[in-house]
């Protein structure tokens, strides 16, 4: 579910606001958006992907709150990952979409 | 963002309910035939649904290939699919998935080919919004829709529902057709991206008279570890299972490994280690599907040497394989004006009693999307608006008795309480799928005849998706009950065995009484590619 919305790094963009399917974050005016309803969060990780100032973090448990510490957590190298490994925004080009391999993996795994 | 005016109401050609992969398929191309276009969201359109967060590589065949392919496949359905469908879908998808070129990028092997079949999740959502909006698609975002609207005559002509990121006001649009894409329901399992997916489109569609195939075809998990929601499958062709003592579990290769772990769970705990995976694989992963490893990270997990908890979530009609039950080759309902696309409309066209779970959902999605919005399209030509309309919906919007408060959390709890355990849903006995149905009715009967959530949109939408949930799991069981005999997804303790006599599908149809019906018509009466 998610834990956090780093307001220091937040540009109140309210991309997160948009893209939650689940409308998990609310708009505040002139402040970061608010996490007002995390008992809604599917825990599917969209929400980091279109965060490009990467203050977001949804912990895997989709069954319970984990606390988390900022400070810890900025310096985990955690936040931001997600969207670095898709190669989205300005990480474009640097991690190239090799979701084309997948058959091959399979074969793999079936010895083949 | 998008910001819509309160009490919005819209004239389209043709409306789209749901915006996941059939719903942005069906959408674009209803626009591309010269119609206007309407698409209401529930959440954002680009990641809601099970796409998005998935990556879906679809049944993608060169024409040479196709006859070995189909035969393969039709003999896999056990005698419910149609090999006329399946020539149709995987020509749709080799002619159609390649025009996203403009929006995807699609990457080239080192070969310098390139690779069309399996797309990420994302980025084929982003790619499909564009390329809905780029063809003057109006995309409503978190508008989810609460019930159809019809003429007199049962001409199905739009829908209303609310805007829950504006103050709840409502939404209504008059179309000359409507799609329904609302995806399949996992029964609010942890299935990754399957919130949203709650079966609102079955309940619509059936308020409105339509039938349903194939429902008891739900009997299907993934696996995922354990609390968490990665139900990404890949990886676990690598993997190694253990039982609470730390022994191996022998896991049959093929369709059946995950009777094998359900088993193992119904004993006790069961863990997993990767560390069959070589290296040059874990090396790629996180390009391969950036998402997969998130969990393992952030809980400091190595899936390579330790050995992790898994569990097994439910997928209901998302890769089982039920749904609208689709009349014509323009995956029209047989109710006039309404059109299902993707896990909406049931699959057993090309799946059969089996999951099309993977290649052959996604490239259904994509080709009856393009077939829904091109009936949808077509139905609407020459349409005028003006007629009167009256809602269609019934449980949790217009109750048969004295308005009293309802559990509507109670009513969720209850579908999930039935529909995931092992021992109900996966190995099914009579005696079992009777007491579900005791249990589902009873929840049924206290929301249809009770509850009226008070003025707030989100638990007037809660109200419907338990509404959607509790009538989809009653049709799931009451089919399973009927099928007295075990065939693909449908798994009868009792009799555990194929019984020739029900080689065809069953349809459901009614909501408080359900009838089903053996379907032994062909659903395609003549060629239309």
């Amino acid at each position: 579910m998610i834990e956090l919305l780093l307001e220091e790094q937040c540009t109140g963009c309210n991309a997160c606001v948009t893209a939650c399917p689940t409308d998990v974050f609310e708009a505040v005016p002139g402040a970061p958006p608010r996490i007002a309803r995390v008992e809604d969060c599917q825990t599917c990780f969209m929400c980091e992907l279109y965060c490009t100032a990467d203050a977001l973090y949804v912990s895997p448990d989709a069954e319970g709150r984990t606390p988390v510490e900022p400070a810890a957590l900025l310096a985990s190298g955690l936040l931001g990952q997600f969207r670095r490994h898709s190669g989205w925004h300005e990480w474009q080009g640097h991690y190239p979409n090799e979701h084309w391999r997948m058959d091959a993996i399979f074969r793999l795994a079936r010895g083949g | 963002m998008r910001s819509v005016a309160p009490g919005l109401a819209l004239r389209r050609d043709v409306l789209v309910i749901g915006g996941g992969m059939a719903g942005a398929w069906a959408a674009a191309e209803a626009a591309r035939q010269g119609a206007s276009v309407v698409l209401a969201e529930k959440g954002y359109c680009g990641t809601s649904g099970v796409t998005a967060t998935a990556g879906p590589g679809h049944w993608w065949v060169p024409p040479e290939g196709r006859r070995a392919a189909i035969a393969a496949r039709n003999e896999a359905a056990l005698g419910l699919a149609d090999p006329q469908w399946m020539e149709r879908v995987l020509e749709e998808t080799w002619r159609s998935l390649p025009g996203l070129a403009r929006h995807y990028d699609f990457p080239r092997d080192e070969k310098g080919q390139v690779q069309y079949r399996a797309l990420r999740g994302p980025e084929y959502m982003r790619a499909l919004r564009a390329q809905a909006e780029e063809l003057g698609v109006l995309i409503l975002d978190h508008c989810p829709a609460l019930e159809l609207l019809a003429e007199e005559n049962g001409r199905v002509g739009g829908a209303r529902g609310l805007c829950r990121q504006d103050a709840d006001a409502p939404w209504q649009v008059e179309a000359g057709a409507t799609v329904l894409a609302t995806g399949g329901t996992a029964f609010l399992s942890g299935l990754l991206g399957a919130r949203n997916n709650t079966g609102d489109g079955y309940l619509m569609g059936a308020e409105a008279g339509a039938q349903l195939s194939g429902l008891e075809f739900t009997g299907i998990y993934t696996v995922a570890p354990a609390r968490s929601t990665m139900t990404r499958s890949m990886s676990y062709a690598f993997a190694t299972y253990y039982d609470a003592d730390g022994h191996e579990i022998v896991v049959p290769p093929g369709p059946d490994n995950t009777a094998t772990l359900a088993r193992a769970l119904l004993a006790g705990p069961v863990t997993c280690s990767l560390h069959r995976m070589p290296e040059a694989v874990r090396a790629r992963l996180h390009l391969v599907s950036p998402n997969v490893m998130l969990p393992f990270v952030r809980w400091g997990i190595d899936p390579f040497r330790d050995r992790f908890p898994v569990t097994l979530h439910t997928d209901g009609t998302i890769r089982g394989t039920g749904g609208l039950r689709i009349v014509d080759a323009e995956c029209g309902t047989g109710i006039p004006g309404l059109f299902a696309a993707g896990d909406a409309a049931s699959r057993e066209l090309i799946a059969g009693a089996i999951s099309g779970g993977g290649a052959q959902n996604s490239a259904w999605a994509l080709s009856s999307g393009l077939w829904a919005g091109r009936g949808a399209a077509r139905f609407a030509r020459g349409w005028r608006p003006g007629a009167r309309l009256r809602g269609l919906g019934q449980a949790g919007l217009r109750p048969l008795r004295a308005v009293r408060p309802v559990e509507i959390e109670a009513a969720r709890a209850t579908v999930l309480g039935e529909m995931q355990p092992y021992d109900k849903n996966f190995f099914r006995t009579q005696a079992g799928l009777r007491r579900s149905r005791a249990v589902l009715d009873t929840a049924w009967g206290e929301l249809r005849d009770h509850a009226l959530p008070g003025h707030g949109g989100r638990e007037r939408l809660r109200a419907r998706e338990a509404a959607a949930l509790l009538a989809t799991a009653r049709w799931s069981v009451t089919a399973a009950l009927a099928r007295a005999e075990s065939r693909g997804l449908h798994r009868l303790e009792d009799i555990p065995r194929i019984v020739p006599d029900f080689a065809h599908r069953l349809l459901v149809d009614g909501i408080d009484t359900i009838r089903v019906t053996p379907d032994h018509v062909p659903a395609l009466p003549e060629t239309a590619a």
